[in-house]
């Protein structure tokens, strides 16, 4: 435990001292380290998406609604324990407590998470969190651009972040230690549990995203730069909570052309 | 002979004030998006083809999208060290390119429904109208802003989407930079690339 308490802080501070942008110019601006490398890994991960990912979320679209709504409903749940360390971690409480609020009522009232009352009670759902957010809002800014393979569009501090949600997600920790079992008595929490969960997720993202996908990829005219834009003005108002038609820089931007 | 004369007239005046009605929005951004909505809604439903609907959905597009203002921002810092005449070539090219595209992603939606939910007022030169895809059985809903530009309140004239608070400009823009930055920084290739998407 202590060991990886260490790990942790490491990735934390190392991440922090790396990465901290002072210009704020550059917080939200990720240049290329490894572009060839990156090229071929996304293509790798077309041709992989192409072959199961995609086949496998069309065939779990043809399950019914009720179905699909319950399962996104049980991972979503599962994965708020993850987004409430990270409202900890950010120092924002309202959102901790709204996320608190909704785990328990969808877990018990919405049996294990599969409805989800909470948000009929005024539980507002919200986007989720993770270890990469909260780098960004203390401060890291993203690092380089790279694609990694099976799990795509990244950046250092993402990818940091990936290996801190590790030690921070509850769902992690219940299925990889064995002492909890014999505090929860539930023996059943095995590692492979956290995998499924993980996969559904995912398929369930890939799913609602079938004809967003095809459509960017018919209409650009270099789907890696669309992909690496998207992808970084996504983390971008995911740190910020904010859309980007709220920010200002993009008002200056057109500001020179209504001047000309 | 009068009676003639008046019936012409009546006719002309009508026909010029139908046709009117059938071409103006109005100038506030709220309804000009609600407008435009069901203006294309009623393409997207119809049973037209789908280069039909496309050429529909060009027509609305050339008179309620900033399109050259569009053009000059995806272009980048790049504008500045073209000549004229690259810069016509490029708005040309840019604005099939962008007719294309526009058209090519909408006619994937057969039947949207899409709720105007409010509008909020940047400052004199932009309105965010604020919109929802609503869901289907397989699409989950989207928010999608529309980015309009008022800075002649009776012309307002779309400049972005920005769909669940991903802006497609910058996108777009980004686009056109890596493009550029891959090579050499030729304005040509951008150039042969977009001819070649019009083209396809």
């Amino acid at each position: 435990m202590l060991e990886r308490l260490k790990i942790f802080i490491i990735i934390t501070v190392l991440s922090m001292v790396f990465l901290t942008n002072t210009n704020a110019d550059e917080k939200y601006t990720a240049n290329e380290c490894f572009e060839k490398f990156s090229r071929g890994t996304l293509k790798f991960n077309q041709a992989l998406d192409k072959a199961i990912f995609k086949p496998i979320a069309k065939g779990y679209r043809v399950l019914p609604q009720p179905i699909r709504t319950g399962t996104n409903n049980f991972v979503s749940n599962l994965r708020s324990l993850l987004s409430f360390s990270n409202n900890v971690l950010q120092g924002d409480f309202k959102s901790a407590g709204n996320t608190a609020g909704r785990f328990t009522i969808n877990t018990t009232v919405g049996i294990l998470g599969i409805f989800d009352p909470a948000s009929k009670m005024g539980f507002e759902k919200k986007p989720r969190e993770d270890f990469g957010q909260t780098l960004g809002v203390w401060g890291t800014g993203p690092g380089c651009y790279f694609v990694l393979p099976v799990l795509g569009p990244t950046t250092t501090r993402d990818a940091a972040g990936l290996i801190g949600n590790v030690f921070v997600d509850p769902v992690y920790h219940l299925t990889h230690n064995s002492e909890t079992d014999i505090i929860i008595g539930n023996e059943n929490l095995s590692e492979h549990n956290y995998y499924y969960y993980r996969g559904t997720d995912a398929i369930d993202f890939r799913s609602k995203n079938i004809e967003s996908f095809d459509s960017l990829e018919k209409n650009s005219i270099d789907f890696y730069a669309s992909l690496k834009s998207l992808y970084l003005q996504n983390r971008q108002q995911r740190i910020l909570n904010s859309p980007i038609s709220n920010s200002d820089s993009d008002d200056s931007d057109w500001e020179e052309i209504d001047n000309q | 002979m009068k009676r003639i004369f008046l019936s012409f007239l009546f006719f002309f005046v009508g026909s010029f004030l139908v046709q009117t009605k059938a071409i103006s929005y109005s100038s506030d951004p709220e309804s000009f998006i609600s407008e435009v909505i069901d203006e294309a809604k009623i393409i997207l439903s119809g049973s037209s083809s789908s280069d039909e609907k496309a050429e529909k959905l060009s027509q609305i597009a050339l008179k309620t999208v900033d399109i050259k203002g569009l053009a000059f921002y995806t272009l980048g810092k790049k504008r500045k060290e073209i000549t004229p005449e690259q810069l016509k070539k490029y708005e040309d090219l840019f604005e099939k390119y962008f007719l294309k595209s526009f058209t090519s992603r909408l006619t994937d939606y057969s039947d949207p429904k899409i709720s105007v939910l409010s509008s909020e007022v940047v400052n004199n030169k932009y309105t965010i109208v604020k919109t929802m895809l609503l869901k289907t059985d397989k699409k989950p809903e989207v928010k999608i802003d529309w980015r309009v530009y008022t800075k002649d309140p009776d012309n307002p004239l779309i400049r972005d989407l920005i769909i669940e608070g991903l802006s497609l400009a910058r996108t777009q823009k980004e686009e056109f930079a890596s493009v550029l930055s891959a090579n050499n920084n030729d304005i040509n290739v951008l150039f042969s690339t977009l001819e070649k998407f019009i083209n396809k």
